[in-house]
């Protein structure tokens, strides 16, 4: 049985006086334990909304949430948000993007790890504070005790989510949800802090949901890969069948996008043509069709299925890539 | 020193010299935010100007009995000989600031006039920033038709002029007292701080720390009381310091348009400046002058410890 089973999940914005937005549009998949799963995509395609659908952290009003995110065989939809509010933390934990703005500025750092081992353990502030300085030392920060007193402000951009991360993992969460942990630090950080999160998942069995828009972090961390544009998964894969061969126009357009240090310095670099917002509802054919170079008839008129393909993978596309046959 | 033995010498002296900076910064590092702030307002230059006027102002108005020359509503007859509709007494024997209109001894009237004064100004900036911050909480943090009720009640009280609406709150009252000034001063205060800590409570309601502090499960109280509060409380605090010089003024202007404290013996400088003053302005100015210059001394005590509390407790002023 799968940790967490996503099963036709759509976010609609609806406020009053302005169009609907559907910003998931249908997404389904699963994490296994221990398994670390990534989700891909440009900015707009659902990515973030898909993370707070699933942490119930979408605003009450102007939304609507249908489908099921079964954790563990618990629809966390239909809990209500009180006892959703005993899941997160404790089995759910979660990163956000910008490590500065998510640590509360006016409470030192220790209190804030040791603010969530109240809440789920029951420690009590003394003890809490002795676990929080194991846990800032086990996340690889320098003189933990000294730390513990200290405000976010104090600390450098790195050390900062590795503390937003030993808060996530604190209380030992089943499923870790990243919200692209790495955007926001440079790329020396970027490497050190996936390399943490990889070390820590390994040994602790935690599963992950990765999202990102960097294809560098998926090659490097992820189990299995989802592929998603415009609200819906187009594609997914094993991490290694994805770079080996992939069969979305859009996958492949993401690949050859990312610069090559082998290719002559003058070479223009590759781009998909338009952007996000260049599409078609997934109700009148492929989304992705007005951007794609292998759109062809069958793209438009009616909604492309998610069809299974090879070693549990799945693709949405009417006339694949195949693969380059090597030189 | 390129002798292998002489580069592990440099290597254990640093790290010596390290492990002395970690452990000097270990002591220094111990201590909690309050503290620490108030360390920090102990060595702001203004901040102890500030404390200073508004401790010694406090002083006077605690033992005024023992400061004052003389009984504040007593008239004395060496005074009140002297005193017609054109000439009123000035600095006399046994008299340093001369009569009041009544021929009561002008210098113990300021005297006592202090305490009657930060009484009032205090208690009604108190009371208008504990309902406020109560009120402006609840919208912030609840929301929806709370926030719609609580916000458009403020605008209404904003819509009249804050004097109007305080002399018709004092107007309202079948017998007016002290207590009735207070509490009109007060009553108009409270929307603005509603408001303030309103505005701030949304803005941290959308901040990132607030979100993540949701997917760590932290409870709904917790979140308000110890994530949105504490962020939000700075622009309150520095505006219940401005308050408090117009709550003085606003309580004077009140005492001005008879509506103010009944009690004629009562000492006030609102009521001193806005009743005596203004009326013997051209006979003795200096009526007008000592209550206004002690209103302006206590008022900008307040506002340089209210400018510097607010440094103090932001916390990226800690060194």
């Amino acid at each position: 049985m799968p940790l967490l089973d996503v099963r036709d999940l759509s976010v609609v914005f609806d406020r009053k006086g302005t169009r609907p937005v559907k910003a998931v549009d249908g997404v389904s998949f699963t994490v296994e334990p221990g398994q670390t799963v990534g989700l891909v995509g440009e900015s707009g395609c659902g990515k973030s909304v898909t993370s707070l659908a699933i942490m119930g952290l979408l605003p009450r009003r102007g939304n609507r949430v249908t489908g099921e995110v079964r954790f563990s065989d618990v629809d966390l939809l239909k809990l209500r948000p009180r006892e959703l509010r005993d899941w997160r933390g404790r089995d759910i934990g979660m990163i956000f993007q910008d490590p500065l703005s998510s640590l509360n500025p006016v409470i030192p750092l220790g209190v804030q790890v040791a603010e969530v081992l109240e809440r789920h353990q029951g420690r009590t502030r003394q003890a809490a504070l002795r676990e929080a300085k194991e846990l800032l030392d086990a996340v690889g920060i320098p003189d933990p005790q000294r730390r513990l007193k200290e405000f976010p402000h104090q600390l450098s951009g790195g050390m900062r989510q590795r503390a937003l991360i030993a808060i996530a993992l604190a209380c030992k969460p089943r499923l870790l949800i990243a919200d692209e942990p790495t955007t926001a630090l440079d790329v020396t950080i970027q490497a050190q802090i996936l390399t943490l999160l990889k070390e820590l998942v390994d040994n602790s069995g935690t599963a992950l949901v990765m999202i990102t828009h960097d294809l560098g972090v998926v090659a490097g961390l992820c189990d299995t890969v989802n592929v998603l544009y415009a609200g819906k998964v187009v594609e997914r894969a094993y991490r290694h069948d994805l770079f080996e061969d992939p069969r979305h126009p859009y996958t492949h357009g993401l690949l050859q996008s990312v610069p090559r240090l082998d290719v002559d310095r003058g070479a223009r670099l590759h781009q998909i043509r338009g952007s996000v917002s260049d599409n078609i509802p997934w109700s009148e054919g492929c989304a992705f069709a007005p951007r794609c170079d292998r759109v062809i008839d069958d793209c438009i008129g009616e909604t492309v299925p998610l069809e299974p393909t090879r070693r549990a993978g799945a693709l949405r596309c009417t006339n694949p890539v195949e693969r380059e046959v090597a030189v | 020193m390129s002798r292998p033995g002489g580069i592990s010498t440099l290597a254990d002296h640093k790290r010596k010299r390290i492990d002395e900076l970690i452990a000097r910064t270990a002591e220094a590092g111990g201590v909690s935010l309050l503290r620490d702030a108030g360390r920090r307002l102990l060595r702001n230059p203004t901040a102890i100007v500030g404390a200073t006027i508004i401790l010694l102002f406090l002083v006077i108005a605690i033992f005024a009995p023992l400061v004052a020359p003389h009984d504040p509503v007593q008239r004395f007859p060496e005074l009140t000989k002297d005193l017609t509709v054109d000439s009123i007494p000035g600095s006399t024997a046994g008299h340093p600031l001369g009569s009041d209109p009544l021929g009561r001894d002008f210098a113990s009237r300021m005297v006592f006039g202090a305490r009657q004064t930060l009484f009032v100004g205090v208690l009604a900036t108190l009371i208008g920033l504990l309902v406020g911050v109560l009120l402006g909480a609840l919208a912030g943090a609840i929301g929806g038709w709370v926030d719609v009720l609580v916000m458009r009640l403020a605008d209404v009280m904003l819509a009249l002029p804050g004097l109007l609406l305080a002399i018709t709150l004092v107007a309202l009252a079948s017998r007016s007292t002290q207590w009735t000034v207070i509490v009109a001063v007060a009553v108009v205060n409270v929307p603005i701080f509603a408001r303030l800590l309103r505005g701030s409570m949304l803005a941290q309601r959308e901040s990132d720390h607030v979100l993540a502090a949701r997917a760590l499960g932290v409870k709904r109280r917790d979140i308000v009381l110890r994530h949105m509060l504490p962020n939000s409380m700075t622009a309150v605090i520095v505006q219940a310091t401005l308050t408090f010089a117009v709550a003085i003024l606003d309580a004077a202007a009140l005492s001005f348009l008879g509506l103010g404290d009944p009690d004629i013996n009562r000492a006030e400088w609102g009521l001193m400046l806005g009743v005596d003053g203004v009326r013997y302005f051209e006979v003795r100015p200096e009526l007008a002058y000592f209550p206004a210059l002690a209103i302006i001394v206590v008022a900008l005590g307040f506002t340089l410890l209210g400018e510097s509390i607010r440094e103090a407790l932001d916390p990226k002023n800690r060194r």
